[in-house]
């Protein structure tokens, strides 16, 4: 089981408390398929994704980038047992969607840029830190039922 | 592959932040050190707390020289030979694709603190290709 400190579940919180999930959902997911155009590899039915401006502004990138940060607020949730929590994503990744894990490595990190970007200084080294360890826990959980 | 249009965003970028290269260094690295602990192992002689000459001194070394990578962004080889000799054969720093992964990151992050709605897709991406090739030519001569 991951320990999170006091302060790890504070700085969580608070950063999640003034996330506009469906936005920065949205631009997380914009961003993976802009800076890792391989990762489009999943996405052959989303449409127009031929360029940085169709990506940001393509509605299923939009409500899918929603959908996967919202699952990741149930991880906030639980922090104390994510991998629970991520027991059927995980199997679905891997039996229905195919997806190596490697990639949630790489969304989790892109959500600490889009943070970062949106919350500036406030947006600590400790506050990194925090996160940093929640997006690998979230990616690792997530990686955890592949066979 | 760095494209035109990045390797202009990238210089746009970083004429953006020119001045505060050794704050942007410091924060940085202080930030790598914080959220991946095992990269203060290639610093057991450096005091590594909060604010400290070395880290800031060491920051400023690193944003210079990546700074001096961007000014020669058609021959990164050439530019980063030193640098590239010194991390395979001295400083042995585990293959850079770790390493420097850990430190792109940081610097990916002070940039969009600093930047924030300026660091745009594209500008993210550019960078990202940027350290990627940087990364690459520090690992050249491993082995």
């Amino acid at each position: 089981m991951v320990h999170w400190s006091a302060e790890e579940k504070q700085l969580i919180a608070s950063v999640w408390g003034k996330v506009n999930v469906e936005e920065c959902g949205a631009e997380a997911l914009a961003r993976l398929l802009i800076v890792y155009p391989w990762t489009q590899r999943f996405f052959d039915n989303f449409g127009n994704l031929s360029s940085p401006t169709a990506i940001i502004g393509n509605p299923k990138v939009r409500a899918h980038g929603k959908k996967v940060l919202t699952s990741f607020g149930e991880a906030i949730k639980n922090l104390d047992n994510i991998k629970g929590t991520y027991s059927k994503l995980s199997e679905l990744h891997c039996d229905k969607l195919h997806v190596d894990p490697e990639n949630f490595r790489l969304l989790g990190d892109i959500l600490v840029i889009v943070l970062a970007s949106h919350f500036g200084r406030d947006f600590t080294p400790a506050c990194q830190f925090a996160w940093q360890k929640l997006v690998g826990v979230v990616a690792h959980a997530l990686a955890r039922k592949y066979h | 592959m760095l494209t035109a249009e990045d390797k202009k965003l990238i210089q746009q970028v970083w004429g953006k932040v020119g001045g505060a290269e050794e704050d942007i260094g410091a924060d940085t690295l202080w930030r790598m050190f914080h959220a991946y602990p095992p990269t203060k192992t290639y610093f057991p002689h450096f005091d590594l707390s909060q604010g400290s000459d070395q880290i800031r001194g060491h920051g400023k070394k690193v944003v210079t020289a990546l700074g001096t990578a961007i000014k020669n962004l058609d021959n990164l080889s050439q530019a980063l030979s030193e640098l590239s000799n010194l991390h395979a054969y001295n400083l042995r720093v585990d293959p850079p694709r770790f390493a420097l992964q850990f430190l792109a990151q940081c610097l990916q992050v002070v940039l969009a603190v600093r930047l924030g709605k300026e660091y745009t897709p594209e500008v993210h991406s550019a960078v990202d290709k940027f350290m990627s090739a940087v990364a690459a030519v520090l690992a050249e001569k491993y082995r």
